[in-house]
């Protein structure tokens, strides 16, 4: 009976508190360590970025990031349990604490970071928003659309967007508004829509599902921007730390050429001083985090670099075959930047 | 002596016996019928081919990755490599032979309740209800032995039984309380139950999962998590008992006042007047409309999708966004299809012989 009281009183407490209970600095690190595991939200299912295979490991580069955190954290990458999220539910999840890490296909953007108690810890992918189009159209430009019946998915910010480019254009279309992907490729592939908008990341695996795929192509415009971003609760900004230096760690690896492959027998032989500073055998950087002094050599040797994370998730090593465009190195003409460990 | 002998009756005419005479009786009898046949026919001969040529004739049934699908028909090898994960969800592969036996044992456990003659059925099926659920959340999650599995492993075609059964099973007792307590004569029950039914009457289930996935971890302290299938199980329940209970009353009104007074000439209580005599006539009455509820009850389970649990249709959704098996959405949802209509179908037969047997002769 005692007891039953006391839930009461504790249920009541948290409803008056509501969802103002904000995290405190340094409790979510704890937690995990004291857990063992760290708790991703990853999304319901999402070609090349969080999905499971036939033996239902989850796959992806927002399952890989999750991967790097706790190959960091915990020296073995496999320390994660997952919680698919649906996109209504995903912000709740984090700032009810149910979990550690949002890693799901997030677009970053101001109301999100200022407003919903969250704090973006840095961009895993450029994404924005294009077009899908048959190749017989011979439409090289999206310019070059007006007139054209267009194929979307509903509730999402990719009507907005489309609206915007084509009254900026002084362009004409006829919306044509599909709940899932699925029906959207479909209707394309029936011919009843000339073009398909979705982000780019997306179309590249709406255009495997058509029964001739080399037929489509996808335009080079891209008409939004849509950089997708893991999260963590605000208020704790030594969890945010962890996770955002987790990511670069991946970034860095990659521009200073250090692979899962090469990884061990670099960080024993390395002359060069940048890597030995990543790689933890030059200082103590991975103090100031609360971090094993290898931890990126655990998160190179166990998840690999970003350019193997892209390869293998969502670049040529994967069936959806995605250019590398804004998400290569920025000294090879894109825009991952990652600022330097020391 | 005079004997007479009958003459071989005539055998009937051709045209009133066998195939024809069913053709001519069911089908073709008169002319609008027979123009309602030939639509039907002309239909079927437009639809069946394509159909037949995609799931059967063109259809991939060898090899174990896209690649062995030609593209032409349906590519079953998708559902062959995934079947696994359709009927399991994320349970892992070597524990799998726990959610097999937890099956077999409902199967063996509630086979002497269809037994008619079995004696103490009562008892048995009391002991059974008592026993079963705890063995099979042992045998299901895990502790005490086995290897423990988070709920958040489970799914497939097992998590929708699992939610469809404990929605059943805890709906049904409740239902009938929530029926009895709103034809109470005490005010206070009758309020009770009466708000409570129309609440949850009054909101669809999906903002009730929603609500149960959503907002409810925002009122409790961060550390509380309530695993989130328990969460949609209550929801679950809360939501069907509220539609057991209105089935459950549509019976008890069609009781005759009669059967009361009776019982209360023999001096039977409350209690043992709704059940020995009011509940066992009037739940008899109400199987079409209970069997009806469960049934959208377990084609709801699907509506677990927007909370992000893993039943079979959401397992299917899932598999297809494997980048190695894009476009495989129709295979998975005519399989999703075929395998509730199998569900659906079998609770449906049975109902019909459940009412069968239980008939007295009172139906016209």
């Amino acid at each position: 009976m005692k007891m039953a009281k006391t839930t009461l009183a504790v249920l009541g407490t948290a409803v008056l508190l509501g969802a103002s209970a904000m995290a405190q600095a340094g409790a979510t690190l704890d937690s995990v360590k004291k857990k063992g595991y760290l708790q991703c939200g990853i999304s319901d299912g999402l070609p090349g970025f969080s999905y499971a295979d036939e033996k239902g490991n989850y796959l992806g580069i927002d399952v890989d990031v999750c991967r790097a955190v706790a190959a960091a954290l915990f020296g073995d990458a496999s320390k994660v349990k997952y919680s698919p999220l649906t996109a209504k539910e995903r912000f709740t999840a984090l700032q009810s604490g149910e979990v550690d890490v949002l890693s799901r296909n997030s677009t970053w953007t101001s109301s999100r970071d200022a407003a919903m108690g969250l704090n973006f810890v840095g961009v895993t992918y450029y994404d924005g928003q294009g077009f899908l189009v048959n190749k017989k159209l011979g439409v090289k430009s999206a310019k070059e659309l007006d007139g054209a019946t267009v194929c979307i998915q509903a509730g999402t910010t990719t009507e907005l967007n489309l609206a915007d480019y084509f009254r900026a254009n002084g362009l004409k279309y006829t919306p044509i508004t599909y709940d899932t992907s699925d029906e959207s490729a479909k209707s394309l592939e029936s011919g009843r829509c000339d073009v398909l908008t979705s982000d780019q990341s997306q179309l590249y695996a709406q255009r495997i599902k058509l029964a001739a795929p080399d037929e489509y192509v996808v335009l080079p415009e891209v008409i939004s921007k849509e950089p997708l971003a893991p999260a963590v609760r605000q208020g704790d900004e030594e969890w945010f730390d962890i996770v955002r230096w987790s990511l670069f760690a991946l970034i860095n690896a990659e521009e200073l050429g250090v692979t899962s492959k090469n990884v061990e027998e670099t960080a024993k032989t390395t002359k060069n001083p940048d890597i030995g500073r990543l790689l933890g055998t030059e200082g103590e950087f991975g103090k100031d985090l609360k971090l094993p002094k290898d931890w990126v050599v655990q998160i190179v040797k166990q998840v690999g670099n970003y350019g193997e994370v892209f390869d293998r998730n969502v670049g040529a090593g994967s069936p959806l075959k995605i250019e590398r465009g804004l998400n290569a190195l920025w000294n090879k003409g894109g825009l991952q930047y990652a600022p330097p460990v020391r | 002596m005079l004997t007479h002998t009958f003459k071989p009756d005539q055998p009937p005419p051709r045209t009133s016996v066998g195939i024809v005479a069913w053709l001519r009786a069911n089908l073709f009898s008169g002319w609008f019928n027979t123009l309602l046949t030939l639509f039907a026919l002309y239909l079927v001969w437009l639809l069946l081919p394509p159909l037949l040529n995609w799931a059967v004739l063109d259809a991939d049934w060898q090899g174990s990755t896209r690649a062995d699908c030609s593209g032409e028909g349906a590519c079953w090898v998708f559902i062959k490599a995934r079947f696994g994960q359709f009927m399991y969800g994320f349970y892992p592969p070597e524990l799998r032979w726990r959610v097999d036996l937890t099956v077999l044992l409902a199967i063996v456990g509630a086979a002497p309740l269809f037994v008619r003659r079995m004696p103490r059925k009562a008892a048995y099926g009391l002991a059974f209800l008592l026993v079963y659920p705890l063995l099979a959340f042992w045998l299901l999650h895990g502790g005490l032995g086995l290897t423990p599995v988070p709920t958040s492993r489970w799914g497939g075609l097992m998590l929708t039984l699992v939610i469809a059964a404990v929605g059943i099973a805890g709906a049904l007792p409740l239902g009938v309380l929530l029926a009895l307590g709103r034809r109470s004569k005490m005010p206070a029950i009758k309020v009770l139950c009466v708000t409570f039914i129309e609440f949850w009457r009054g909101v669809p289930l999906i903002t009730v999962l929603f609500m149960s996935s959503v907002m409810l971890p925002l009122f409790l302290p961060e550390q509380v998590t309530i695993d989130k299938l328990l969460r949609a199980l209550i929801g679950v329940i809360l939501f069907q008992s509220a539609y057991v209970a209105e089935v459950v009353r549509g019976g008890l009104q069609a009781i005759p006042k009669g059967q009361y007074e009776a019982a209360a000439a023999m001096g039977l209580g409350y209690w043992r007047t709704m059940g020995l005599v009011i509940l066992p006539q009037a739940m008899k009455l109400v199987i079409p409309g209970l069997v009806n509820t469960f049934i959208a009850l377990f084609k709801d389970t699907s509506l677990v999708i927007i909370i992000g649990l893993f039943d079979l249709l959401n397992s299917i959704k899932q598999a297809t966004s494997d980048p190695a098996w894009l476009g495989m959405a129709t295979e998975g949802y005519v399989f999703a299809a075929l395998v509730f209509w199998i569900f659906c179908f079998g609770m449906s037969r049975y109902s019909q012989r459940l009412e069968r047997r239980l008939d007295t002769g009172h139906k016209r």
